[in-house]
C-alpha cells in the first residue's frame, strides 16, 4: 500500500511565555527559519528539510504546553469522512476555517479523551523556502544551529490513552508499533505510527489530562546529536537526559527544555515500521531500558515533569 | 545551611551547582511546576512563570517557582513541588 491518508505530523502550536527567548531558542539554538509573525502575534517557524510552509507555531500567553497538533492528510476529500469516524467514535468534532494560521486550509478539529486537541488538513502553502527540486543540493543554506530537519512527532501525556489510542487506530488508520504494560497488562506507554516511522505519536498514562511531554526533531546522525549536546553546553540550556537512546524505537536522542520549560527532543536513527509488522510489546520491569536503553533506569523528571 | 546565589540565576540553579537537592529539578524554567516553593521570609523578585502552576493568588501568598526565583535579601523556602508528592520511577 502507497501512503495515504494521514501522512504525518504537520505542525504543533506551542504556548510560550516569552516571544524573544523562545525565537531565540527554536530559531538560533534549534535552527529552524522564521517564517513570519501573523497579527494576533503567532510565530511561525519551519525546519530546513520541510516542504510546507510552517511547522512550528509559537503562542505567547502566560501558561506553558501545546495548544494543538495537526495532522497533515493526502487528500480534502478525506476530511469530512474522517471527521465521521471520529464523531462515530464519541469524539467532540469541530471544523476550523481555512486561513485561521496563514497559508493554511480548512481543519477538522478534535479533542481527544486525554484533552488534547488534535487537527487534520490537506492543504498548506508550499514554502519558497523549502528544499530545491531541481537538481537538489543538500540545502539552501547550511544548517544553522543543532540543524533540525524537520518537525518529528510529540509525546502526550493523559489518563485515558486507551481511548485515544483507540481514536488514532480506528478512526484514522494509524498502527501501534509498540508499547510497554504494567503486569495486569495496562498499558503504560504507546506508541502509533501513520507512516514508516517508528512513532508520529506516543502516549504515556499520567495523573492529568492535556499535558505536553515533549515535541521533538530530526537530526541527521549521532553526531548531529553530540553537536546538540555541545550547543546546549555552550548557551547553558536547560537540559533533561542524554545523549542516550531509547529502547523503544531505538531513537539516538538528547531532551531538553524551552525558554518556557516545554521539553524538546532531537534524535536520530529508529527503525523502519511496516503496517504489516508485529507490535514490539515491553514489561513494566523493564521500563528502564525501554525509555533509556544506555541508563536502563527511568528518571523522576523524565516521567513526571510536563507542561 | 545557607546557599548563595551569587551569579544571579535564581533559587533552583544555585542550589543545583551547590548540589543541594530538597528542591525538586524539572524544567528548570518557569513551565513545570516541580520546583515550587513557598517563601517563609526576605525579600523577592518572581521572573516569568507559568499561571497553571502558581496563581496570582498563590504568589500573593508567597507561592514561587525556585526557578525563577530571585531574592533580594535573604529567604527561607519550603518544597511543595509536584515531584514530591510522586513515587520514584
Ligand atoms: S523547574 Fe519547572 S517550573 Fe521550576
Ligand atoms: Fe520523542
Amino acid at each position: 500500500m502507497a501512503l495515504q491518508g494521514v501522512l504525518r505530523p504537520g505542525f504543533v502550536q506551542i504556548r510560550i511565555l516569552d516571544m524573544e527567548e523562545s525565537l531565540v531558542h527554536y530559531r538560533d539554538r534549534l535552527g529552524l527559519d522564521f517564517v513570519g509573525k501573523s497579527e494576533d502575534g503567532r510565530v511561525y517557524l519551519k525546519a530546513y528539510d520541510e516542504f510546507d510552509r510552517h511547522s512550528i507555531i509559537l503562542r505567547e500567553t502566560d501558561e506553558a504546553g501545546m495548544d494543538v497538533m495537526g495532522f497533515k492528510v493526502s487528500d480534502d476529500s478525506l476530511l469530512d469522512d474522517y471527521a465521521r469516524r471520529l464523531s462515530d467514535l464519541g469524539a467532540e468534532v469541530s471544523a476550523v476555517e481555512a486561513g485561521e494560521q496563514p497559508g493554511v486550509g480548512r481543519r477538522v478539529r478534535f479533542l481527544s479523551p486525554t484533552g488534547h486537541q488534535f487537527d487534520l488538513y490537506a492543504d498548506m502553502e508550499l514554502s519558497d523556502n523549502g528544499p530545491m527540486t531541481e537538481n537538489p543540493d543538500l540545502w539552501r543554506e547550511e544548517p544553522h544551529g543543532m540543524g533540525a530537519l524537520r518537525f518529528d512527532h510529540c509525546l502526550l501525556y493523559g489518563v485515558d490513552i486507551d481511548g485515544t489510542a483507540k481514536l488514532f487506530t480506528e478512526a484514522l488508520d494509524f498502527s501501534i508499533s509498540e508499547y510497554a504494560a504494567a503486569p495486569d497488562d495496562t498499558k503504560i506507554a504507546v506508541f502509533l505510527t501513520c507512516s514508516n516511522k517508528a512513532h508520529d505519536i506516543a502516549l504515556v498514562r499520567h495523573t492529568e489530562d492535556a499535558k505536553f511531554h515533549h515535541c521533538s526533531f530530526l537530526l541527521d546522525n549521532w553526531n548531529d546529536v553530540g553537536h546538540a549536546a555541545d550547543i546546549l553546553t555552550r548557551y547553558d540550556m536547560s537540559v533533561d537526559i542524554g545523549p542516550t537512546r531509547h529502547g523503544i524505537t531505538r531513537g539516538q536522542t538528547i531532551y531538553f527544555f524551552d525558554p518556557s520549560g516545554n521539553r524538546n527532543e532531537v534524535f536520530a536513527g529508529g527503525y523502519h515500521y511496516y503496517p504489516d509488522n508485529p507490535t514490539r510489546t515491553w514489561t513494566a520491569d523493564q521500563a528502564g531500558k525501554a525509555i533509556f536503553y544506555y541508563e536502563r533506569a527511568l528518571n523522576d523528571r523524565f516521567m513526571g515533569v510536563v507542561t | 545551611m545557607p546557599v548563595f546565589d551569587d551569579r544571579g540565576e535564581g533559587v533552583l540553579r544555585a542550589m543545583e551547582r551547590a548540589g543541594r537537592a530538597e528542591i525538586p529539578v524539572g524544567c528548570r524554567n518557569g513551565g513545570c511546576g516541580a520546583c515550587k516553593v513557598l517563601v517563609l521570609n526576605g525579600k523577592y523578585r518572581l521572573g516569568k512563570i507559568s499561571r497553571l502552576h502558581i496563581t496570582k493568588f498563590e504568589e500573593q501568598e508567597g507561592y514561587a517557582l525556585a526557578c525563577r526565583l530571585y531574592p533580594e535579601t535573604d529567604i527561607e523556602v519550603r518544597p511543595v513541588g509536584s515531584l514530591l508528592h510522586r513515587a520514584p520511577g
